[in-house]
């Protein structure tokens, strides 16, 4: 019973992780349609933020939840006005233009700090469960996934700003004739990807470490998620992370990590030739 | 493609053009008045903190052997090539300390990768090659000096000592690549000889950075103990999840990874990483007065940026040591010579202790130490003398075929 509960517990943990990594992509390539493969590096930043904030005595909940979102929040608006702007609609050229800025983050900030994994202590302990003990970090991952969800979920659907964005992906002249600076959808759009990759990056700090190559790790995965999820951001997040989420960490239980990440690209091949357009194509088609 | 061709081209060019010039350059090298000494280590890229403390230890030794007033009357001049991880770089920098550097040696290489792409290049130029990683063993090669532990020598002594301390049980988890694997096999070959069982294996790709399914196994196994053969930064967060999930003071830990490279004490806070115990030829806390000496001496060389003392750069720095040493016995710079010497089976006095060639396998019998990490200094607990490197032993005989150029896959099953 114990043990069961604890695997519960894993995989939660598991559709949680791909819900933080893949919520900043989502809303920058789900809603912008900007191929982001900088994204991993976006999360670099947040987790860099973290750990050097941390070194200089920040409390760490304020420099995880307020200082990486806000940092990466910033320097994604000054991308978005120095790169972005000038390409949007040419899907293949943000690709590589974000690649590019991919290389250059990696190699600037392996310059600046080094190629050497940093790292700040995990907070909480361990919470027992019968005979098992698990993180309670993990819980608080959980929780945080939801309140990504739940957040998006109410700005878009009951803030006006939700409204308005949504608006201007959909059809940006008819939004300027309703004057509405789309520009400033599209920048404001942005930042606020860019600041969830920066949170995820600074959550999942505490039990990865940083170093300046971390994002690879998880470009591949949050793709995957995004682009198996399809158009809606909330539900097909929702439903790729859980799906996905879920089967990778039962294989992974069952036979080993090795097994677990191949799974997860074998579940999500299966899935794309089944359901092209994504889950969200097909499926529950008119949510968010 | 095209690049690659390119580059291929070029360096076909390149090695041609030495061909052809390789009269003039040999009879210049010869009546040159510098001695030749190659570097190949990362000094950038992923592994730029395991090569620069390396290339550090190298130019220290030169130096030294230089203010003793060189070799042969001659001085020894570094020539650094920084491969940046990266295998091509690797094999056009050996071709060229070969070719058109004329190097004497060459000291380097760090992953098992970058090893057998340089270390067949430089046999077949009879450039003489010392290697200084710990490595899963094996290599076969007369023309190259292995001085870093292999697993039988660090695992054969590290899982009795712990067994002892600790129980019968043990939880394998390892990297899943041929150190991972070969080591896996002899930490359960050594658990069972010591009466004990392996409960478990489990083998990670090194870009996994989630442990939490693997915590709840060992949970559930209730193992004595872990051995830990992860490698890599993904790996790290391992330490971090098992103390954030309230295990560490349930479930000791021991390791023939962790601090190897050095700085994963810098990283992992004391509070994780106290009570890991570890195995190596080489600690920084060796109480001789050869470490002593050589601790000081690199404080004074390297005031900032002092490099970390590990076993890969300390033994890059003896490696210098005993070619010159060699050298100097041989009085010549001829390969054959040099090899003569190398197997004349001298012990050498070095900070990490003695060390003896074993001229059947060109790697090191050398002091292996276990020790007990307590807040970032490793505590010396055990000693052991003149450990043979048994598992090179088992396929290699440089004696009965001097002509080997191979590493062989050592297989325990």
């Amino acid at each position: 019973m114990d043990y069961t509960i604890v695997v519960a517990i894993e995989l939660l943990r598991a559709v949680a992780g791909l819900v933080l990594i893949s919520t900043g992509l989502a809303i920058i390539f789900g809603m912008m349609r900007v191929i982001n493969i900088a994204h991993g590096e976006f999360m670099m930043l947040g987790g860099y933020t973290v750990v050097l904030s941390a070194k200089a005595g920040v409390n760490i909940w304020i420099a995880m939840l307020v200082l990486a979102p806000l940092t990466v929040g910033l320097f994604g608006v000054l991308v978005e006005r120095l790169i972005i702007r000038h390409l949007y609609g040419r899907i293949i050229d943000t690709l590589l233009a974000t690649w590019g800025l991919s290389l250059f983050l990696i190699g600037f900030v392996a310059v600046v700090f080094g190629n050497k994994l940093e790292g700040v202590a995990t907070p909480f302990s361990g919470i027992a469960i019968g005979e098992y003990s698990v993180a309670a970090y993990t819980i608080f991952l959980i929780g945080a996934a939801l309140a990504f969800v739940a957040s998006i979920y109410l700005a878009l659907k009951y803030s006006k700003a939700g409204l308005i964005a949504r608006a201007t992906m959909q059809n940006p002249e008819m939004v300027e004739a309703l004057g509405v600076n789309s520009k400033l959808v599209f920048m404001t759009t942005f930042g606020v990807g860019a600041a969830f990759s920066g949170l995820a990056g600074a959550l999942l700090a505490p039990i990865s470490g940083v170093i300046p190559g971390m994002g690879v790790n998880f470009i591949g995965p949050a793709f995957i998620t995004v682009v198996t999820g399809g158009s809606s951001i909330i539900a097909g997040t929702l439903s790729a992370s859980g799906l996905l989420g879920s089967i990778s960490q039962s294989t992974a239980f069952l036979a080993g990590p090795v097994y677990g990440d191949a799974m997860l690209f074998f579940a999500a091949l299966v899935l794309l030739r089944l359901l092209p357009q994504g889950i969200t194509g097909r499926l529950f088609t008119r949510s968010l | 493609m095209n690049s690659k061709m390119t580059r291929r081209t070029l360096l076909g060019q390149a090695a041609a053009t030495g061909a052809i010039g390789s009269l003039p350059t040999m009879s210049m090298a010869a009546t040159s008045d510098k001695i030749r000494v190659g570097g190949l280590h990362d000094l950038s890229g992923f592994l730029d903190f395991l090569g620069v403390p390396m290339n550090k230890m190298l130019l220290l030794a030169i130096e030294e052997v230089n203010a003793a007033g060189g070799l042969l009357g001659k001085e020894l001049e570094p020539v650094i090539y920084d491969p940046q991880t990266n295998m091509s770089l690797y094999s056009q920098f050996a071709t060229q300390l070969s070719l058109k550097d004329r190097a004497a040696v060459a000291i380097g290489g760090i992953t098992s990768a970058s090893r057998e792409t340089i270390r067949p290049i430089l046999h077949r130029y009879n450039v003489p090659y010392f290697y200084n990683t710990l490595y899963e063993g094996g290599v076969c090669d007369r023309n190259t000096v292995a001085l870093g532990t292999t697993p039988a020598q660090t695992v054969e002594k590290l899982v009795p000592y712990t067994m002892k301390l600790w129980g019968k049980k043990v939880y394998t988890l390892a990297a899943d690549y041929n150190y991972g694997h070969i080591t896996a096999a002899w930490v359960k070959r050594f658990v069972e000889e010591n009466g004990g069982e392996v409960v478990e294996t489990d083998y990670f790709p090194l870009d996994v950075t989630n442990f939490g399914p693997t915590i709840s196994k060992i949970q559930s196994a209730k193992p004595d103990m872990i051995m830990s053969v992860l490698v890599g930064s993904g790996h790290l967060g391992f330490y971090n999840q098992w103390a954030a999930a309230g295990m560490k003071n349930e479930i000791p830990i021991a390791s023939t990874t962790f601090g190897g490279g050095g700085a994963e004490i810098e990283i992992i806070k004391p509070e994780v990483a106290n009570g890991i115990v570890s195995s190596y030829g080489y600690y920084p806390s060796i109480d001789t007065p050869a470490n002593r000496a050589l601790v000081e001496k690199v404080k004074a060389r390297y005031p900032t940026d002092t490099p970390l003392l590990t076993e890969l750069s300390v033994l890059t720095y003896e490696s210098l040591l005993i070619w010159a040493s060699a050298v100097r016995e041989a009085g010549s710079l001829d390969q054959a010579k040099i090899l003569e010497v190398l197997e004349a089976g001298q012990t050498y006095d070095l900070p990490s202790g003695q060390v003896t060639i074993d001229p059947l396998t060109h790697h090191a019998v050398r002091d292996v130490y276990i020790a007990d990490l307590q807040d970032k200094s490793f505590i010396i607990k055990e000693k052991y003398s003149q450990v043979q490197p048994s598992d090179t032993q088992l396929v290699c005989n440089l004696q009965e075929d001097p002509t080997a150029n191979v590493q062989h896959e050592i297989s325990l099953n």
